[in-house]
């Protein structure tokens, strides 16, 4: 056992066990700080495959942005569903089982991974100017920044959009 | 080192249980962690991918900033749909909102 095998290990028993906390806590705030702890558990794996860079992207759009956006409208819609109700519905065991199949395809393709040993990266780590310059060259990758760009201003409107207050006499 | 095996069962794992997430809970922003992790998942499964195979070039960082961008436009949307249902027809519960089922 080296220490990172150590460190992923733990990461991704802390991972996992949230994951599975996210899924089955009655509630719903809870959860969402449970997601937390799955999303930064990534976050450490992310640094472990030496890109700290996604680590901190992880953690500022991730755990900043989407699951404190998560968790304010678990509160703005607390009033319909109490913590009380039941949280999963009845064809639950039906889906735990369709799981455990898929999970059990998933490693059955996994089992067949190359063996490969992660190549020695030539700059210590990808370093955030190359990244930077890739994401807007031509030759690069500045179509899909672009497209990425296009659909985070359109969600947004659009976000923006449907959850507007409906007008009066609407 | 770690096996890049490790990487890709974790990944399994944590899609899977993500998958049970949106398959089983009633409340539909449960639903919507539900794809959070899967999308996680996911993106642990390129970096991972990109770190042993590929990691001579930038596209697996790059797929996995698009794949973030998607995640944020996807929950913005997916959270305004939610609180414009539940003003509507107060509910967030995902099988009440059967307005399109027939």
């Amino acid at each position: 056992m080296t220490g990172p095998q150590i460190i992923f290990l733990a990461a991704a028993a802390v991972t996992l066990i949230a994951a599975i906390m996210v899924v089955t806590v009655p509630r719903l705030v809870h959860a969402g700080l449970w997601l937390i702890l799955a999303l930064a558990g990534i976050a450490v794996l992310f640094i472990l495959l030496d890109n700290g860079f996604l680590a901190v992207v992880q953690v500022a759009i991730y755990i900043d942005a989407i699951a404190i956006l998560i968790i304010i409208a678990v509160m703005l819609t607390r009033a319909v569903m109490s913590d009380t109700d039941p949280q999963i519905n009845r064809m639950w065991l039906a889906s735990a089982l369709a799981c455990l199949f898929i999970m059990a395809g998933l490693l059955g393709i996994v089992a067949q991974a190359p063996a490969a040993s992660p190549s020695e990266l030539v700059e210590a780590e990808v370093s955030m100017d190359a990244l930077g310059r890739a994401l807007v060259d031509v030759d690069g990758f500045i179509l899909p920044f672009e497209i990425a760009s296009v659909l985070l201003v359109a969600a947004l409107v659009g976000a923006i959009l449907v959850a507007m207050t409906p007008a009066r006499g609407d | 080192m770690v096996p890049l095996s490790w990487y890709l069962a974790l990944a399994a794992g944590l899609f899977t249980v993500g998958l049970f997430g949106v398959l089983a809970r009633r409340n539909a922003i449960a639903i919507l962690m539900g794809i959070e992790l899967m999308l996680n998942a996911v993106n642990l499964n390129l970096l991972a991918f990109w770190r042993y195979l590929w990691s001579d070039n930038l596209t697996g960082v790059v797929f996995i900033i698009v794949v973030l961008a998607v995640a944020a436009a996807e929950v913005a949307v997916g959270l305004a749909l939610i609180i414009s249902i539940y003003r509507r027809r107060s509910t967030v519960i995902a099988e009440e909102i059967d307005l399109l089922k027939w």
